[in-house]
């Protein structure tokens, strides 16, 4: 009989051991209080120490809409999008949500060494609280994005309501890439290293700054393919819910639902299966 | 079971020193290395057993080379070595913490360390620290406002439980991250006793504290440095030498044994 045969006989179970995936999910739920606990009070302590405090949770992407659009405003001329400004301030927002998300996930685990290397919880706590930080930076910037929008002068309509299901889809979808990204820095630190230059692309392919369909005119196939990036799809939706005269193919509802669900379980799939590597140190 | 062998042990006799007592923790053939990058060059002549080199700048390090034991239940066991010889590595890779590379731990319950310090954040006033601290060792919200009281007047920080953790003394918050991770019960716990904390008042009711914790928890490992509280609290002792079970048994006979060699 072996130490393993024997300590089976006896009901012991192997400790760290990966649980199956419905316990996992279960035990991860029961520590939603301190995922959101640890994601109140990051955003609590990264302001406090500024004067301006939690002002600069709207101050910094306004000032990043502000240059953009005026560097980009003045590149682009006459062929910018129609409500320039409304365009920019949806885009930029919208886009640091992502951006935040998939950075700030990707150190989620590398990040937090000590704490995983001292506390035992499920791991996926980690990201799962990350996503949860930028998205109570995002309520609020959204409320003042609507302020921004209706003084550049749209009128308010029954449509904004779906920026409610659109934000709920988002979140899902930042939540597989957050996952994705943690597992991968955890085998190959270097892509922190990468991830900036990783944004910046996604940051120009977005359409955040200028309109494909005006750019990519006289490539119509290059259009096409932008029907199928997400990135796209959630600005297109988002700007034609809140910016009158813009139009939005509805399909685009259908593509990004299937893009969220689809990262998400690849995402919390990917996490899990490497659930007993992440307190190893090398 | 006065000696154990490096390589395993023999069940037959194991299952005749467990006098039927209930196994709780059984350490099978446990082996991990870390990969490090090593900067600079490596001093000659030392360490070759211990560090390999496996070219790159990479080396591996063997920390445990396969520890075999088993921890039955009530038992009180002190593990003691050198520094550098593995004791931490062991008990962390016993509460599932650092994966082994090779062998399995296994446990009736998972076993916990005493220890809360990394889920603090430094900016935030010591109430709030008190909360994540408390949902990271999982309690619910309704147990943390419960224990809250207590915590604070253990900490001894009434007066500046409101001020961000980053303005306290290093007493303070060595006393405050006591007090958090030792509101918390175990059944298999491990206490570093490093963790006696603050200035000698504080110290004493820590170390009561953990005594209390102790007699509470069903196993407890205790690593020390302090023969004496070994020989006060265990019931037996483990001495871990270079990565290797160097010893096993009778508290007396194992620290003999390690005084013997510090000499």
């Amino acid at each position: 009989m072996s130490l393993a045969e024997y300590a089976d006989r006896n009901r012991l179970h192997r400790v760290g051991a990966r649980p199956s995936l419905p316990r996992y999910l279960a035990d991860a739920w029961g520590r939603r209080d301190f995922a959101i606990a640890m994601a109140k009070y990051k955003i609590e302590a990264s302001n406090q120490r500024n004067r301006l405090g939690m002002l600069w949770i709207f101050i910094k992407p306004t000032l990043n809409a502000l240059l953009y659009g005026a560097i980009f405003g003045i590149l682009q001329g006459a062929s910018r999008p129609e409500n320039f400004p409304m365009y920019v301030v949806i885009g930029v927002f919208l886009f640091e949500f992502f951006s935040t998300s998939m950075n700030n996930g990707a150190k989620s685990i590398t990040g937090n060494g000590a704490l995983v290397q001292s506390l035992a919880f499920p791991r996926i706590t980690l990201p799962v609280s990350t996503v949860i930080q930028q998205l109570m930076t995002l309520v609020p910037m959204l409320g003042v994005m609507v302020v921004y929008i209706l003084l550049l002068g749209a009128p308010i309509t029954v449509e904004w309501l779906l920026m409610i299901p659109l934000v709920a889809v988002f979140t899902m979808f930042n939540l597989g890439v957050a996952l994705i990204g943690a597992r991968l820095t955890v085998h190959v630190r270097d892509l922190t290293q990468l991830l900036p230059l990783f944004t910046r692309i996604l940051f120009y392919t977005s359409g955040v700054l200028f309109s494909i369909e005006t750019i990519l005119a006289s490539h119509p196939w290059a259009i096409a393919l932008f029907d199928y990036h997400p990135l796209h799809e959630v600005l297109s939706i988002a700007r034609g819910a809140l910016m009158p005269g813009v139009d939005y193919d509805p399909m685009y509802w259908l593509y990004f639902s299937v893009w969220s669900v689809a990262v998400f379980v690849a995402g919390v799939l990917f996490f899990w299966s490497a659930e007993e590597r992440y307190g190893r140190v090398d | 079971m006065a000696e154990s062998t490096k390589t395993g042990v023999d069940l037959a006799n194991q299952d005749a020193s467990a006098n039927g007592r209930k196994p709780v923790v059984v350490v099978d053939d446990l082996h991990v290395k870390y990969r490090v990058y090593a900067g600079g060059k490596p001093v000659k002549g030392t360490g070759r057993s211990l560090l390999k080199r496996s070219g790159g700048g990479i080396r591996e390090v063997h920390a445990l080379k396969g520890v075999s034991f088993t921890a039955y239940e009530n038992e009180s066991i002190g593990v003691i070595g050198s520094n550098g010889s593995g004791k931490s590595t062991l008990m962390r890779t016993l509460v599932g913490l650092t994966p082994p590379s090779d062998g399995a731990v296994y446990a009736s319950a998972r076993p916990n360390l005493l220890g809360v310090g990394a889920a603090l954040i430094p900016d935030l006033s010591g109430e709030k620290n008190i909360q994540l601290g408390g949902l990271a060792l999982g309690f619910s919200k309704q147990e943390i406002n419960r224990l809250r009281d207590d915590i604070v007047q253990f900490a001894e920080l009434e007066e500046f439980i409101d001020l961000p953790m980053r303005t306290y003394s290093s007493g303070m918050q060595a006393r405050l991250k006591f007090a958090i991770a030792a509101s918390k019960q175990h059944e298999i716990l491990i206490v570093d006793e490093a963790l006696a904390v603050g200035d000698q008042r504080f110290r004493k009711r820590s170390e009561a504290r953990i005594r209390e914790i102790r007699e509470n928890a069903g196993t407890v490992f205790l690593v020390s440095h302090s023969m004496k509280s070994i020989l006060d609290t265990c019931s037996r002792v483990i001495w871990i030498n270079k990565g290797v079970l160097q010893m096993d048994g009778d508290p007396k006979e194992v620290v003999d044994a390690y005084q013997e060699t510090k000499k």
